[in-house]
């Protein structure tokens, strides 16, 4: 697959933001403020557990009768006694120590078992994996407590016993993380390598595969060992955990239980205790699993918005309003994606119009921001991180950008509808496409289902699907793609729209698909005079089905005009690249390497022409100040400051 | 979807049998002489063996797991040492009071959780979604025996809402509303950890499939809002959710052993760790036999759910 079929439309302008140089561990954690204030409240209880002996403590076991059930700040004992009358602080700080070492203790044996379990299985596959994991699958089949309880049964209750119960049932949490990954890992290059320079497993297993899953098991050991924690602690407060005199924190619950009604301080002090340490424990445990997978941490799933956000400048002039009626007019739009101080310009300043009845083709390599403007025109551009900052989209004399919400989504699929790539991602995976169509007609007229479901088919029908009535019961992934895509090529036209933004509708399909695909939008188009935004990086296809072609290049529009002006003779260098490519292999995918270089990054572009660092044309002049578009030819503009040369260049026919 | 089903119960098969298997040798591990335990330490070595040849324990262990396994089979899981009665009825009548008390709980925390999750998702970064946060935070690290004794202070002890221990009235009571009013704190307790996990997961899903292209086509097709949340968004989300309430079930099942214990309710939990204090064996083996079994229903039930939401799991 190319890196342009796999790019979303919306990374497809901001792309990855390059990696930051790699902050340290600790400063990302640090950078939690919640997984902070967890690690000083962890830290510090782990202090205080671990200067238990030299604290000035009284012996936790030193049973007075005369002082029993005392109340917190009693002199003497600050937090006062039990019912035996020994002093409480002691026996916290001491049954914090024995619960964090149980909780440690067991979450290393469980960690080294499963891991250990995991590496084997993932590395050696075949039936030892199977054998090993069907194991794991059976230790899961019983509830997770129960299966602590049954071997501390077989056991017999006490300290250790609870603690080996408890590890082993958390052994398949490793086991099947652990595996997962190795899985992935055992047929990486890297590990080959190893295998046949000689290593043995054992050492590529230690050397080569485990430091790459180490981040896995201090993931999953961050996210267990508070609930070992709980576990331990829970034996114990059933009395099968640690065995009187010596208390850990659930003890000390399970003990204060017995006189809760006299003296309720007792548990209180001990569930606070634990409620603390398990608390902040899981607090770094989340940080710990945002800095080590950053994939994960809140941030990175930001929801978007129904509506892109739209914060513009008060200068509506620049943006005036167009003459006539067109479909559609694109005004100084400009949309950016602001990832905290970083702005991706995507779209720069961009105008076109789209006549009545017309089809224009956007083309431009991946990352140009054809996706972008055509999401930005009805708000789909996902926010957070996007903004649209400037521009007005002209429709029948309204702002298209400052309609309420309900009008703007009476507009979404009515009379402007979208086709977008990939139909396998875009359509909904657990309706049927029947479903899919019912419910975009009734979101815009009145019908009842079985009315609106014979309209689908009847839809089905007209984009020449074949038993239509059969395939409209279908679920997306039981059509094949060029199917898919019809679906959603029916699924706009469903309300009878004027305007059709196709997105890469094609790039996702086979060739001969394609043919098919492309040869149906421009029947469709003909037969109901609708007008078409053609988005591609192919300029192939754009000669095949546009009236008039816009080229953007790094967020502008670097030049437009009629398809067979601007294919006989170009006005700007990079349309004369795109266009040398598309005879080279025919499909524009991989032909785009035939340009040198690679398109700038949005966040950082040069001053002046974005495309003179690969242009082989370019003068000193290019790289300062604005270029604005200047008209060429009639109903023709370019961004170049050299356009009537490369005009002349091309009708000459020689090099560019 | 009948196919599915069938094929699902016949895989069944093994995985009980496993389960017997895991059971059985467990117990069988256990240090000690079973029989010496029942008689305590002053019995005669005469009587130990006849207790043992009685039990069947002076046969191997594939013999003994046969026989034990076919009185299984005929319902036969032997008779509790301090009980004194056949071990299935006891467990049965114990599992009963802890189905009530965990379907309760798994009730709760499917709805709580869902909601909690979904608004928390919608109102990302807003007051609810940090009151959820919060409260999440604070569910999954409650130790819930603890949650159990503060709720009975407070509402119980405190307020004298809501009776603190057993599953009835002792005079008068054993009706629907007596049922209920003894439910409700140990239910919410078990449910409260359960339903962190439920709306923590709830959110992260609903927030991963709302950046998924098909919801951006929902919104293009001009779909109102809460259609493409609570329909489009919650129906994939769904996918992912409904094998964590699966593993819910089985944290509420081996959780009531602590909310139980709290509450003095009658379930199978108090009397496994009963039995294991009195080392009842048999009593033991049976109660985790029987939890195990219906946990593994339970897991069926979910996948047979969870193909009726993704029809892509049937094939």
């Amino acid at each position: 697959m190319s890196a342009i079929s796999t790019s979303s439309s919306a990374g497809d302008a901001a792309r990855t933001p390059e990696r930051p140089k790699r902050r340290s561990f600790l400063r990302l954690l640090l950078r939690n403020r919640l997984a902070g204030l967890g690690l000083v409240v962890l830290a510090a209880i782990v202090a205080i557990a671990i200067l238990a002996p030299i604290l000035p403590l009284a012996d936790p076991n030193a049973t007075a009768p005369a002082n029993r059930l005392l109340p917190p700040l009693s002199e003497g004992h600050l937090l006062g006694t039990d019912e035996l009358g020994r002093d409480l602080l002691s026996r916290l700080v001491w049954g914090t120590r024995l619960s964090l070492f149980m909780g440690v203790a067991a979450t290393l044996v469980a960690a080294l078992l499963g891991s250990t379990i995991g590496l084997v299985a993932g590395y050696f596959g075949g039936r030892l994996d199977n054998a090993l994991m069907r194991s794991i699958d059976m230790l899961m089949a019983f509830p997770y407590i129960l299966l602590a309880l049954a071997i501390v049964a077989v056991l017999g209750p006490g300290l250790l016993n609870a603690l080996y119960a408890v590890a082993i049932v958390n052994i398949p949490f490793f086991a099947r993380n652990i595996r997962g990954v190795t899985v992935g890992l055992s047929h990486k290059d890297f590990v080959e390598a190893a295998r046949l320079s000689g290593m043995g497993h054992g050492r590529i297993l230690v050397s080569e595969v485990l430091p790459n899953v180490m981040p896995v098991i201090v993931i999953t050991m961050s996210t267990t060992v508070g609930w070992m924690i709980l576990e331990t602690a829970g034996l114990s407060f059933l009395g099968l955990g640690s065995q009187p005199p010596q208390a850990d924190l659930g003890s000390i619950l399970g003990e204060g239980r017995k006189v809760m009604l006299t003296a309720p301080h007792v548990t209180t002090i001990a569930g606070i205790t634990i409620f603390l340490l398990v608390m902040s424990i899981n607090l770094v445990g989340d940080g710990v699993r945002d800095a080590l997978d950053p994939r994960l941490s809140a941030g990175a799933l930001a929801r978007p918005a129904p509506v892109t956000r739209i914060a513009r400048a008060k200068n509506a002039d620049d943006a005036a309003p167009p003459e006539g009626s067109p479909a559609l007019a694109v005004r100084r739009l400009s949309t950016r994606f602001e990832v905290g101080e970083r702005i991706y310009r995507a779209v720069n300043d961009v105008s076109f119009t789209i006549r009545r009845g017309e089809c224009l083709g956007l083309v431009g390599e991946s990352g140009s921001g054809k996706s972008v403007t055509a999401l930005s025109l009805l708000g789909l551009v996902p926010s957070p991180p996007g903004v649209i900052r400037a521009g007005r989209v002209w429709r029948e004399g309204e702002d298209v950008l400052s309609l309420s919400r309900e009008k703007l989504r009476a507009l979404r699929g009515g009379r402007v509808s979208y086709i977008f790539q990939d139909p396998l991602t875009t359509l909904h995976p657990l309706f049927t496409v029947g479903d899919q169509l019912v419910e975009a007609i009734r979101a815009h007229r009145p019908a009842s289902h079985a009315e609106a479901w014979t309209q689908a088919v009847a839809l089905l029908d007209r984009v020449r699907i074949p038993a239509a009535a059969d395939r409209a019961e279908a679920l997306p992934h039981e059509l094949s793609g060029g199917m898919r895509q019809r679906v959603a090529i029916a699924m706009a036209l469903a309300n009878e729209p004027d305007l059709i933004i196709a997105d890469e509708p094609t790039t996702a399909l086979d060739v001969t698909v394609q043919a098919q695909i492309l040869a149906l939008l421009d029947e469709l188009r003909r037969e109901s005079g609708l007008a078409l935004l053609f988005i591609t990086h192919d300029f192939g296809v754009v000669s095949q089905l546009c009236d008039r072609v816009a080229v953007m290049y790094a967020g502008k529009i670097v030049e437009e005009g009629p398809t067979q002006a601007v294919l006989e003779a170009p006005a700007h260098p990079y349309t004369r690249l795109l266009i040398a490519c598309v005879p080279i292999l025919g499909s524009g995918k991989r032909a785009l390497d035939a340009i040198p270089g690679l398109p700038p990054a949005v966040d950082r572009l040069p001053d002046g022409c974005a495309f003179a660092p690969r242009c082989p044309r370019a003068t000193a002049a290019c790289k300062e100040g604005e270029i604005p578009p200047v008209s060429v030819a009639d109903r023709r503009s370019a961004r170049c400051l050299y356009a009537g040369e490369v005009m002349r260049a091309a009708t000459e026919g020689s090099a560019a | 979807m009948h196919l599915y089903i069938a094929k699902r119960l016949a895989a069944l098969v093994p995985i009980l049998f496993g389960l017997t298997l895991v059971v059985f040798f467990i117990m069988a591990l256990i240090p000690g002489d079973p029989a010496l335990a029942i008689l305590g330490a002053y019995a005669t070595p005469e009587n130990v063996a006849r207790l043992n040849a009685q039990l069947g324990l002076d046969e191997s262990l594939p013999v003994q797991y046969l026989t034990w396994l076919g009185n299984l089979l005929q319902g036969d899981l032997g008779r509790s040492y301090s009980l004194n009665r056949p071990v299935l009825d006891e467990v049965l009548e114990r599992f009963s009071a802890t189905l009530i008390l965990a379907g309760a709980a798994l009730v709760l925390c499917t709805i709580f959780g869902l909601l909690a999750g979904i608004v928390s998702a919608v109102r990302q970064y807003g007051l609810a979604d940090k009151a959820v946060t919060l409260l999440v935070l604070v569910g999954i690290s409650m130790p819930s025996f603890w949650l159990g004794l503060l709720l009975i202070l407070f509402f119980a002890v405190e307020l004298r809402w809501l009776p603190a221990s057993g599953m009835y009235a002792i005079y008068g009571g054993g009706d629907l509303p007596d049922l209920l009013s003894h439910l409700i704190l140990p239910a919410a307790t078990l449910a409260a950890v359960a339903t962190g996990v439920v709306a923590r997961l709830t959110r992260s899903a609903m927030l991963e499939v709302l950046r998924q292209d098909f919801i951006r086509t929902a919104r293009a097709k001009g779909l109102p809002e809460r259609r493409v949340i609570y329909v489009h968004a919650f129906k994939a989300a769904l996918v992912s959710i409904i094998p964590v309430i699966g593993i819910q079930a089985g944290f509420v099942l081996g959780g009531a052993v602590y909310i139980e214990t709290v509450f003095q309710w009658p379930g199978i939990g108090r009397m496994l760790v009963q039995a294991i204090s009195t080392r009842d064996i048999l009593l033991v083996q049976g109660g985790v036999l029987v939890v195990a079994a219906s946990y593994v229903l339970i897991n069926l039930l979910v996948d047979v759910l969870q193909s009726l939401v993704d029809p892509r799991v049937k094939a």
